[in-house]
């Protein structure tokens, strides 16, 4: 029945508008294809709408549908609710970037889970507004340079800190919750899998480099990405229930300024004595998530990339962090 | 101009209950409506809308006609009005509009609670609907027995349609709760019928 | 069967017969006993849809706007804020051309904060592109909801049924229920064109640029005014059907002979209606004429009902800040189109919950109280006898 060509049948096909080496349509090319055309999906305002549907054409071969920035998650309620009245059974998968669930879509993405829609919820991460043109948001981390928190005579960026949105979306209990980015693929896969086979709301956030916004090589997208990791500045989690089960542990700790200073919107930070404290302040907070989440704990059996050539595609990487009290969470609204 | 268009509609009354928030204002303008539209009016019935405050004076209004009720006005010149707190005859101006001759059904033990009634023929019947309520419902709830009052007093519907009203109304909360009402109304339409008696 | 019933339980009624499979809402006055009724027939068994508390006004716009495009009929309700929260959702339900169907609960919007009717929310969507249908009654409301949905599936744009606040939706009035299976033979299954479905992949509200967007918003207006002969058909096929008309897009009040005619929307009305009459008894050659369907604006019926009237009085519970009534604007755009050169009179008032009693349209009719705005003329104050005035 399927008449498409099955070498090249892409949920998200080729053809679309994304820069090259965005790091969105690499991870949302990844997830989709994971997730297959049987499911409907929801996109919020944002790069990934403006460059897959420009001006009538559409690169999504599966159901697609985008309303406004802030409301994603509310239609991917609906249609999971429309699902439900009317007995069928898919996934509906959100996608939205950073301000469509930091900011502009929190609420509603907080209503969602607090109902218990059977939901899966992917924030592709680029860290600011790069649709528009590169201005902050309450992802962007402090002393990024953005057109709307430039670097001055009194600034050094932005001033304040990246937003912990997982915390936030893991307080709501939900079934599952879990960061990814790009330069693990088979850790993606691993979680994106555990994803489809659990009911209820969970939320998967990947962090998507933008080499636009960030500035830096078109060809350094998944190398900024793994970086991110190393450095301790995006732990990669999985959150059961609001309970940490897992994290992915680090053979060592690389200093954020091999990640800092392959990305231009950093650039400004290596100028001054002030920027600089301003790169002691992500050092320091990279270190805390060492600390927090124990990524360099001595009985750590995995490493990154041991995890990287697991049998297990990466699953293997991560430890198992036993929960005291596993927690019913009624799901299906 | 009035009187004339009361010509054109036989038959029509307007009631306005006063009282305050939690005493069962609304359910009492509603429950005097369903009787009269059970009996074959026409028959409407709102509050004065406000918020719904526990304590707060509230307004309900009905109108009971033979013809079809177009008008989603407030009521401005009742035939009666039933006052479910004395007190609020205090503060605020209760008998405003009522037409000569109109009949005020006054929650009260005392004549001497009654207003100026500003020479208009005004028809006082006090009824001590709190203790009625005390009595029958085990708390001081004037509303049905104000009712039965009312309905004794006016005529404007059949006491044994405002019982069956009630008892349907009120099904959901129990027969116990069916029975003290309707002993409610019951007796807050023997005392009209005796007040009138003394009157008269 | 005919009952007393509060306008809001008639209202919720009326949906149930409906039978929508996704009912989403957020509570605010005065729309809450719509919903609450709602959730209690859910809750009892009596509607087999899901229920849906949103988070939002917007959330919850946007959870039915999800539901239809995923094939499930759905029902919002809201009023005021609520509606201008869901402002950009609704706007986006049109475009998508998604057959929604609402209920505005008609309220004042603040500041200053005020829970009562007028017509300043739904007229601040008027150029939304949702058909908008302004009920005089709670049979109305209950008769025009059912006829809704096949309105918006038949035209493919969302409906608005705009009920006065408390006014009607706090009013216990008789109603007469359809039943359940007329209300089936009467709506066919629920079916929209574009559904999301992975045997049919689509791709729903993706990007548009200078050389065809025009193009999407002049298939709304051939749309808007294709509804209107729906409309009308629909208004004579229920008639027939279950022996109730409104009219369709306008509902005339003996307009024999009317050489004035007093036009304006909602509940309203019934008091135009009564004073009409008495006017009448008085020798006066006056008709109502009640503007029911304000989007799409009737303008070829509105001349045509209008075309022999000396005078013509626009009474409405909204106005532009710093234009004046966009009713009477509209009717009289519409009548100078078609060459006729009636001067309209427009009356603003009923703001806030303000009420306008027969008197005051009476004053209103006898001309007395003209107040040098420019906008247009305020009704005076309803004159009550021993106290204070509007409440």
């Amino acid at each position: 029945m399927d008449k498409r060509d099955a070498f090249r049948h892409n949920v998200l096909t080729s053809g679309h508008r994304a820069c090259s080496g965005c790091g969105e349509a690499m991870a949302a090319r990844m997830v989709t294809d994971l997730i297959g055309p049987d499911a409907i999906y929801i996109n919020a305002t944002g790069c990934l709408q403006v460059f897959t549907t420009h001006n009538q054409q559409t690169a999504w071969q599966a159901p697609w549908i985008h309303s406004v920035f802030a409301n994603a998650a509310a239609v991917a309620a609906g249609v999971e609710a429309a699902m439900r009245a009317r007995g069928k059974e898919m996934p509906v998968v959100v996608q939205a970037g950073d301000g469509g669930t930091f900011d502009i879509g929190l609420q509603c993405l907080s209503g969602m889970i607090e109902r218990g829609h059977d939901v899966l919820f992917v924030c592709y991460d680029n860290e600011a507004y790069m649709n528009t043109g590169v201005q902050r948001s309450s992802s962007t981390p402090h002393g990024v340079r953005t057109t709307t928190s430039p670097p001055g005579r009194l600034s050094q960026g932005k001033h304040h800190l990246k937003k912990d949105v997982i915390s936030i979306i893991a307080a709501h209990h939900l079934p599952y919750a879990a960061t990814a980015t790009i330069a693990y693929f088979p850790d993606l896969k691993a979680k994106v899998e555990k994803a489809l086979g659990i009911k209820g709301p969970r939320f998967l956030h990947v962090l998507s480099p933008c080499p636009l916004g960030w500035a830096h090589d078109s060809a350094l997208s998944v190398t900024v990405s793994r970086l991110a990791v190393e450095t301790g500045l995006f732990p990669l989690l999985e959150l059961e229930h609001g309970d940490l089960t897992g994290v992915m542990r680090l053979a060592e700790q690389k200093p954020v300024q091999e990640y800092l200073r392959l990305q231009g919107r950093f650039k400004h930070l290596f100028n001054t004595k002030q920027g600089m404290e301003e790169v002691r302040h992500l050092q320091a907070l990279a270190d805390a998530h060492i600390r927090h989440y124990g990524l360099l704990e001595a009985d750590t059996e995995w490493d990154t990339r041991r995890a990287m050539h697991s049998a297990r595609h990466g699953r293997g990487g991560y430890a198992q962090v036993t929960v005291s009290a596993p927690r019913e969470v009624k799901n299906g609204g | 101009m009035r009187n004339e268009r009361e010509a054109v509609r036989p038959c029509f009354h307007e009631i306005r209950f006063h009282g305050r928030g939690g005493q069962g204002v609304v359910s009492a303008a509603a429950l005097l409506a369903l009787a009269a539209f059970e009996d074959g009016y026409e028959s409407q019935a709102f509050p004065k809308f406000g918020s719904e405050r526990r304590g707060a004076p509230v307004e309900a209004y009905v109108r009971i006609s033979r013809k079809a009720i177009r008008s989603h006005n407030q009521i401005y010149t009742p035939d009666a009005v039933v006052i479910q707190d004395a007190g609020l005859l205090r503060s605020e101006p209760l008998l405003r509009g009522l037409k000569s001759g109109g009949l005020v059904i006054l929650n009260s033990e005392r004549r001497a609670d009654g207003g100026n009634d500003e020479d208009r023929n005004l028809r006082w019947l006090y009824i001590p609907a709190s203790r009625i309520g005390e009595r029958c419902l085990g708390q001081p709830l004037p509303n049905t027995a104000l009712l039965g009052a009312l309905v004794a007093a006016s005529g404007w519907v059949k006491l044994a349609t405002l019982e069956q009203v009630v008892a349907s109304h009120l099904a959901g909360k129990g027969e116990e709760v069916v029975k003290a009402n309707i002993n409610a109304v019951r007796e807050g339409h023997r005392f009209a019928l005796q007040e009138e008696e003394v009157d008269s | 069967m005919r009952k007393l019933l509060e306008g809001s339980h008639a209202v919720a009624e009326a949906v149930r017969l409906c039978r929508p499979q996704v009912v989403a809402a957020y509570p605010i006055t005065p729309q809450t006993h719509i919903i609450e009724r709602l959730a209690q027939q859910v809750a009892d068994g009596e509607l087999a849809a899901e229920f849906i508390s949103a988070e939002s006004e917007f959330g919850a716009a946007s959870l039915v706007l999800g539901a239809v495009a995923a094939g499930a009929q759905a029902f919002t309700a809201t009023a005021s804020q609520g509606l201008l929260l869901m402002t950009e959702v609704l706007y986006n339900i049109a475009g998508m051309r998604l057959p929604v169907v609402m209920v505005c609960a008609n309220r004042a919007l603040g500041a200053p904060i005020n829970i009562f009717c007028d017509h300043q929310d739904s007229m601040a969507l008027r150029d939304a592109g949702w058909i908008q249908i302004y009920v005089e009654s709670n049979q109305e409301a209950v008769d025009s909801l059912i006829q809704a949905y096949r309105l918006a599936e038949t035209c493919e744009l969302p409906v608005m049924i705009c009920m006065d606040g408390f006014l009607l939706t706090h009013t216990f009035e008789p109603v007469t229920l359809p039943t359940q299976s007329a209300v089936d033979e009467y709506l066919p299954a629920f079916r929209f064109s574009r559904t999301l479905d992975p045997a049919r992949p689509m791709t729903l509200g993706g990007g548009s640029e200078a050389d065809n967007y025009q193009e999407y918003r002049v298939a709304q207006q051939e749309a808007m005014e294709n509804a209107e002969t729906v409309i009308e058909a629909f208004d004579a096929e229920f008639s027939e059907q279950f022996g109730r008309s409104y009219g369709g897009l306008l509902q005339g009040y003996r307009l024999d002979g009317a050489q004035t005619v007093l036009l304006g929307l909602g509940s309203l009305m019934g008091t135009v209606r009564d004073v009409v009459d008495t006017l009448r008894d008085e020798g006066e050659a006056v008709g109502a004429l009640r503007l029911r369907c304000f989007r799409p604006f009737p303008a070829q019926s509105l001349v045509q009902s209008l075309s022999t009237a000396q005078r013509i009085i626009v009474l409405e519970k909204a106005f532009s800040v710093g234009a004046g009534g966009m009713v009477a604007a509209e009717v009289r755009a519409a009548l100078q189109q078609a060459g006729i050169m009636t001067p309209v009179e427009s009356v603003i008032g009923g703001l806030g919950g303000r009420d306008l009693t027969a008197d005051v349209i009476q004053a209103i009719f006898q001309g007395t109280t003209t107040e040098p705005f420019r906008v247009g003329r305020f009704a005076p104050d309803p004159v009550e006898e021993g106290g204070v005035g509007h409440g």
